[in-house]
């Protein structure tokens, strides 16, 4: 009899188990949702979990985001996968819009890259005014520099500045230029460990908790700008897309109140994006 | 030292306050996690059983190929789902990426070769053991088929068990499926590499430290029960 009881118990254990979870199904209550591919540095700094519920509030759309490197989003956008895309390198969300992929893009925000690297700084280029003289350094002193490697919005334009610099850094790879093929976040960690200089954005720069040895050595060259902008999928290539709810959520980010929104997200009084919305889109 | 012990504290302070979105990542990774291996289970244990008991054309080659299939990278199986169900691929009409049931679907690929390789081996053993005793009562394959996998619901268990170990541990193909969404599909495994990403090695490993005592707690408490249950089986 025993042995029948205990039995009982250990099915009930596990079916009680997996049935509890199957029954669930959150999401359902809310079935207006749009999803944004964007990247790691507008959603790990904690932007979209400042203006999002706003937004949310007073529409009713539910804004789903995937946070990849911008290369991956431009991706999971042709795939039609994403209902907006909201980037950072304006070449590629201009090529998106030309290959028929997307709408129209819109200038949302800024803000800018900084060099960081080790608080030694062994190739003495803190301070310096021309970020690409400033990265010639290392790479002649064959100090390591970490890159993201990831094709991402922030690797497009540090590759931008090494052929300003006039640097290979193709020859160098595996040498003193290290790429770590990840995150923003990821590659900060890495170049922390390696006492390694790397280029990052300033968003997930302030926002980033393990900063260690690693501080700003190089900013405000102009070349070192870092422009937002945001673009609806096209509905005529990918006919599933939410154009009505995706093109009120870039709408509203373009609106006074959804600037306002972004202009006031702050981390220890720093404001980490700086709204620069055109009435016209591009 | 000060890490680990940041960690502990993150990891207690998010249980004791009983931390809303913890709650919510910790029931969604074993949503997500235990209706993988429940699947993976019904499709495997039968299966495997097959593979013991019905000869067929290929069927070594079948059974080489669900071994080899034991050591399936995540991430590939991720990417390989992620194709599968992106708008532009083959089931992209059902709008399934970026949901649970994506990631239910890339888990229960993962686990189910581990059960099925498991499951072959037991029920083979047992027909070694049983078989001749099974033909004389005149049982059919199926019939057989059944008998062992009750017979071997033990071991069996183990096998299940080590498929929930591989589902609830795995990042690379949850990540690329899932997205990674807040309040979507984020679960344990993917807020933590979000959390290391962000620098904040502390809550990660709180985390981490949350992930464990939940999967040994699983595990152990399984592990127990089916002592509990062989042992009056026994006696």
């Amino acid at each position: 009899m025993r042995g029948v009881r205990v039995h009982r118990m250990a099915l009930v254990f596990l079916f009680g188990l997996a049935a509890t979870f199957v029954g669930g199904n959150p999401g359902a209550a809310e079935d207006r949702f749009i999803i944004v591919a964007s990247t790691t540095s507008t959603d790990n700094s904690g932007l979209f979990g400042h203006i999002l519920p706003v937004f949310e509030s007073e529409t009713g759309i539910e804004v789903r985001v995937v946070a990849v490197g911008t290369g991956q989003a431009v991706r999971l956008a042709e795939r039609g996968d994403a209902d907006v895309l909201l980037v950072h390198h304006k070449p590629s969300e201009e090529k998106f819009v030309a290959d028929g992929y997307g709408v129209r893009r819109f200038d949302v925000m800024y803000n800018d890259f900084v060099v960081v690297g080790p608080r030694s700084d062994p190739a003495a280029v803190r301070g310096m005014d021309d970020v690409a003289a400033a990265m010639a350094k290392p790479a002649a002193a064959e100090a390591v520099f970490a890159s993201r490697g990831d094709n991402s919005g922030t690797h497009k334009k540090e590759l931008g500045l090494w052929k300003a610099a006039g640097v290979d850094v193709a020859a160098a790879g595996g040498n003193w230029y290290r790429e770590t093929g990840s995150g923003m976040g990821a590659t900060l960690n890495t170049a922390g460990g390696l006492g390694a200089y790397t280029l990052a954005d300033r968003a997930t720069w302030i926002s980033f908790r393990n900063k260690g040895d690693l501080e700003i050595l190089v900013e405000g060259d102009a070349r070192l700008f870092n422009q937002y902008g945001v673009v609806l999928v096209s509905r005529e290539r990918h006919p599933h897309v939410k154009a009505e709810d995706g093109q009120r959520f870039i709408d509203w980010l373009v609106s006074p109140v959804g600037q306002r929104s972004i202009a006031r997200f702050e981390i220890g009084g720093q404001q980490l994006f700086h709204p620069n919305a055109k009435k016209e889109g591009s | 030292m000060t890490d680990l012990y940041a960690a502990l504290a993150a990891a207690s302070s998010l249980i004791f306050s009983f931390d809303r979105d913890l709650v919510e990542i910790v029931l969604l990774s074993l949503r997500v996690s235990l209706t993988a291996v429940a699947a993976a289970a019904i499709i495997g244990l039968p299966l495997g059983g097959a593979l013991a008991l019905f000869p067929f054309r290929g069927r070594k080659a079948v059974m080489v190929a669900i071994s080899a299939l034991m050591g399936l990278p995540p991430v590939v199986v991720g990417l390989v789902v992620y194709l599968m169900l992106s708008r532009a691929g083959p089931f992209g009409a059902l709008g399934l990426l970026f949901t649970p049931t994506a990631m239910i679907i890339a888990q229960c690929l993962l686990v189910i070769p581990i059960i099925a390789a498991l499951t072959r081996q037991t029920v083979e053993d047992l027909w070694e053991e049983l078989g001749e005793q099974l033909r004389s009562l005149g049982a059919g394959p199926w019939r057989a088929l059944w008998t062992l996998l009750w017979e071997g619901r033990f071991s069996l268990f183990t096998a299940v068990l080590a498929g929930f170990g591989r589902a609830s541990a795995e990042v690379g193909a949850v990540m690329i499926v899932g997205g990674n969404i807040d309040h979507v599909t984020r679960v344990m495994t993917t807020a933590i590499a979000l959390e290391t990403s962000k620098g904040d090695l502390a809550l990660a490993l709180g985390l981490g430290i949350i992930l464990i005592i939940l999967s040994t707690g699983i595990n152990g408490g399984a592990f127990l029960l089916k002592e509990a249950a062989q042992k009056s089986q026994m006696s």
